[in-house]
């Protein structure tokens, strides 16, 4: 298997420049297509992905993706294209394809470019690339050892759906006609396992997994096949819960499901659009006082770090909650044109958000729950961000006396998202950094579970 | 089909100058001696979409994605490459990546190319070119303005029209060579009401396999802006949804989602091969009540969901999964069906060129049953009547799933009394179709917006049903 490791680590990956150099191309088509501003954004990714079933390997995957985005603005009307074909021909062709969609569009006053003053000047090094030299042999070593780390985590695990090692490498480009031009590069690597546990009663299923800008910070495969195993095997013998009102633990990876839903609802789009259970709220206690929300984008290695958000605005540290007062709305350059304020450089997401409060750990957090719900896991769509109503089907523990009694599934958990962040009573010291949202376990006052 | 072969010859082969040899070319670096399977999927899609918003034409948005996948299988294992370049030597290169899976040695031969035969379900045109730019935003400024004049608690409309023109063409190893050109278009209206400071919102679409001129006919299109309006003041009057276990009765039509979650997952072949769903090794099974047949069709003109042949190059077909009540079969691709010993069952799928195919469903519905609708209705005596979704997801190997009612109302009495809030609803798939205890006669497919998500991968759906009874199914509202 040694012919295909050269296309592993972006031999073939092209350099900045070159997209930079095409990205201009564009932007002067544009300009001699009639357009009076335009915008292009590049990227081009490589990777590798290597899963193993049963000791052998079940899929070996090489991905090459590009893809170039065009959006042209014919005065206050605007129009996009794409495309991953990036000969001269076809980036006429998309660019003529985006004025023609501008016609058509209407003269709308909050479109354009992100406002010149507000876009970044300065790209610190965020320490973002580190390739991850990792034959396909290699890899599928990684795996197996995940695999079986989980089959030895418990007898009952029966299988695993697959283990899972993966590495990619990918730079995007972003320029404007106001003179922006910026660039990141990045890497992302990972580990997953899931794993099947079987008793009489049937079976379950559950993962872990590890993901890193360097692959010296991942988890060891045996350790993420370990937990994918534990995880599954204390599913088995999961019973139902009686309907009720009671307290509620979300783990840190269903925390981060929660926290997205609070920042869509104070996210621009969602805003101007009046279609949020947050409107009007700047200022006011949306959460109680211990809860602290801060926003860190040139975290180095961050997974969500970024110098620029995806309109060129910069990216600085900011505050979103304080003492559970909303500080800041989440905007891009048209969202705030809407509401009438500035862009906060959220076009794109927030960049390493930060949930902070106590410092008790998910012990400590059962203790002060002493009887109630932990949710390991959520199914279904999530809230309702018109009117905050939230209602999902979820699968956990019953907890008593602050310790775990039994697994439980097939109920669900229901309330409003308003209510659910007024009464969030604790956040856990427990912090999951494997995303944008970095979050501690959540522990609501009450929520109505449906079951028997 | 032999249109669809020369069009995808004319869109994918000819611009690069690739000819019947070049392909042989590819499988001579593709078909090692270990090689059981090998196929080449061409694809160039075009897709645009227009969004209204505000009354204003605030978006469109036009894209083209083209590349070729390469795929070796060798028992279990399957070795994959692409290219988003369709020139020869990204396709030599691709094809000696993905038989890296293999052990090496001299390659073996191609036989001789064969057209294969699919279906002719829809036309091979292109939605994007199948009416003017100017008549597409005229239509979603109809549709705004029919939305708008309904009701003056109308506050926000969002209307969204796409298309796309997906033309591919499947090489395998065995010789085959096969070609489908894809229209789809899909018109969505989204509708938020306000009363004293009370916002609601209401949702619909439709979709399938053919021109935009269709949404034009039967008033189909201002059908959907009064469907969105109607969807949203009903939310505006609801109460908190109830919470427990209790009868629901499910409408015709959308609300066929439960079928997709609670048993489609769980009978595609790759999980049952694997054993990790909930339902291997239960053919023969009763899984259902007697009044439930439910098939996976591919084969329905125009649909959503319809195919003339996979992504595999195997025609559709309508594939009985459960009949009067008993397991009678899975789901198959052409790797699980080869190692599951049985046919493929035309269900091989995949989101792209850059994807790997899998079991998949197309269109998923249940059968008439013996039931009068308003009787299934009268037979309840304190429950749910869910007659609109959003999305549902399932966990195959614990068979539990949930769907979303985004429209419901209690039944009191055998009667339908106030409309209620959106809830999940959770089940278990290998039983909740036992407590199907009515069937209606009424049987409706869903007007065309399914999209199925798994491992990551997006694919095209429709499902269907008649109104049915579940004797006991979890609701998740807050009024205990
Ligand atoms: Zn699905």
């Amino acid at each position: 298997m040694n012919e295909i490791v050269e296309s592993v680590n972006g031999a073939q990956l092209a350099d900045e420049q070159r997209l930079i150099a095409i990205g201009q191309q564009v932007l002067e088509e544009a300009r001699g297509q009639g357009a009076s501003a335009a915008e292009a954004s590049i990227s081009v990714g490589t990777g590798l992905s290597v899963s193993v079933r049963r000791g052998e390997v079940d899929t070996l995957e090489h991905e090459r993706d590009r893809s170039l985005a065009v959006v042209v603005y014919m005065g206050q009307r605007s129009g996009a294209a794409s495309t991953a074909d990036f000969s001269p021909r076809s980036l006429q062709a998309t660019v003529a394809a985006a004025c023609s969609i501008a016609r058509y569009t209407s003269e709308d006053p909050a479109r354009g470019l992100a406002d010149p003053a507000l876009l970044a000047t300065d790209f610190p090094d965020l320490d973002l690339h580190h390739p991850w030299p990792l034959s396909a042999d290699q890899a599928i070593e990684r795996a197996l050892a995940a695999e079986a780390s989980a089959r030895d985590a418990d007898s009952r695990i029966s299988d695993c759906d697959s283990a899972t090692v993966t590495t990619g490498e990918g730079i995007r480009v972003y320029l404007n006609s106001n003179g922006f031009v910026g660039s990141r590069r990045g890497t992302r690597h990972g580990v997953s396992c899931i794993a099947i546990a079987r008793d009489d009663a049937g079976m379950q299923r559950d993962y872990w997994f590890s993901v890193a800008r360097s692959a010296d910070e991942l988890e060891s495969p045996a350790d993420v096949g370990r937990r994918a195993g534990e995880r599954a095997a204390s599913r088995l013998g999961s019973r139902r819960l009686q309907t009720g009102r009671v307290p509620v633990l979300y783990t840190p990876m269903m925390a981060r499901g929660v926290i997205g839903q609070f920042l869509g609802a104070i996210s621009g789009g969602n805003l101007y659009r009046k279609s949020s259970f947050l409107l009007d709220r700047l200022g006011e206690q949306v959460f109680p006082a211990h809860v602290q929300m801060q926003e860190h984008p040139h975290r180095p290695r961050g997974l969500a770090s970024a110098a620029f958000d995806d309109e060129g605005v910069a990216t600085r540290d900011c505050t979103v909650v304080e003492d559970g007062r909303l500080q800041t709305y989440l905007l891009d350059s048209y969202a705030g044109r809407r509401l009438g304020r500035q862009s906060t450089g959220h076009a794109g997401g927030v960049h390493n958000l930060e949930v902070r409060s106590g410092d008790k750990d998910f012990t400590q957090l059962l203790r002060t729950m002493d009887s109630g719900l932990v949710v390991t896991e959520l199914m279904g769509q999530g809230g309702n961000l018109v009117t905050g109503d939230y209602s999902r089907g979820a699968a956990g523990f019953w907890v008593e006396n602050g310790e775990i009694a039994y697994p439980v599934e097939e109920i669900t958990v229901a309330g409003n998202l308003r209510d659910m962040f007024a009464g969030l009573q604790a956040v856990g010291a427990d912090r999951d950094e494997r995303g944008s949202i970095i979050t501690g376990s959540l522990l609501f006052e009450q929520m109505t579970v449906a079951g028997k | 089909m032999t249109e669809s072969l020369d069009i995808a010859r004319q869109t994918l082969l000819a611009p690069a100058g690739l000819d019947d040899a070049a392909l042989e070319q590819a499988f001579d670096r593709l078909l090692a001696p270990s090689v059981d399977a090998a196929d080449l999927y061409f694809q160039c899609t075009r897709s645009e979409s227009w969004a209204l918003e505000d009354g204003m034409i605030k978006q469109g948005t036009h894209s083209i994605d083209q590349g070729v996948g390469v795929r070796a299988i060798s028992g279990e294992k399957t070795g994959f490459a692409y290219s988003d370049d369709i020139v020869l030597p990204a396709l030599l290169e691709a094809s000696g990546a993905a038989r890296a899976i293999a052990r090496s040695g001299q390659s073996r031969g191609l036989q001789v190319w064969q057209r294969g035969h699919g279906l002719d379900l829809y036309p091979p045109l292109d939605p994007v070119e199948s009416m003017p730019d100017q008549d597409k935003v005229d239509l979603l400024r109809r549709v705004d303005a029919e939305a708008r004049r309904i009701d003056p608690r109308v506050e926000q409309v969002f209307v969204n029209l796409s298309g796309s023109h997906d033309v591919v063409l499947v090489a395998d190893g065995d010789g085959r060579l096969n070609a489908d050109v894809r229209p789809l278009v899909r018109l969505n209206v989204r509708v938020q009401v306000e009363h004293n400071g009370r916002r609601e919102s209401g949702n619909a679409g439709a979709g399938g396999r053919y021109a935009y001129t269709r949404f034009l006919e039967d008033d189909l299109a201002l059908g959907l802006a009064r469907e969105a309006v109607r969807q949203a003041l009903v939310n505006l009057e609801a109460d908190e949804a109830p919470a427990g276990t209790m009868p629901v009765v499910l409408g015709a039509g959308w609300p066929g989602i439960l079928l997709h979650e609670a048993i489609g997952h769980g009978l595609e072949g790759d999980f049952n091969r694997k054993g990790t769903s909930a339902f291997a090794g239960r053919l023969g099974d009763r899984v259902a009540s007697e009044y439930c047949t439910v098939v996976d069709d591919g084969t329905l003109t125009d649909r959503r969901g319809s195919l003339n042949v996979d992504d595999e190059g195997e025609p559709s077909q309508c594939t009985t999964l459960i009949e009067n009540g008993i397991l009678k079969g899975y789901m198959q691709d052409r790797m699980n069906a080869r190692l599951m010993g049985v046919s493929p069952t035309g269900n091989g799928r995949r989101q792209s060129y850059a994807h790997l195919p899998m079991p998949r469903m197309t269109n998923t519905y249940m059968l008439a049953g013996p039931h009068d609708p308003e009787d299934i209705v009268r037979s309840v005596d304190r429950g749910l009547y869910a007659v609109n979704f959003g999305g549902g997801q399932v966990d195959i190997t614990s068979g539990k799933f949930v769907f979303s009612a985004s429209e419901a109302y209690l039944i009191e009495n055998g009667k339908v009394t106030r409309p209620v809030k959106g809830a999940t609803l959770i089940g278990n798939g290998p039983d909740v179709l036992t407590r199907v205890s009515m069937v209606g006669s009424d049987m409706e497919l869903d007007s065309g917006i399914g999209t199925c998500g798994k491992d990551g991968q997006l694919v095209p759906v429709g499902v269907g049903q008649p109104t049915l009874k579940v004797d006991a199914l979890t609701v998740g509202g807050t009024r205990g």
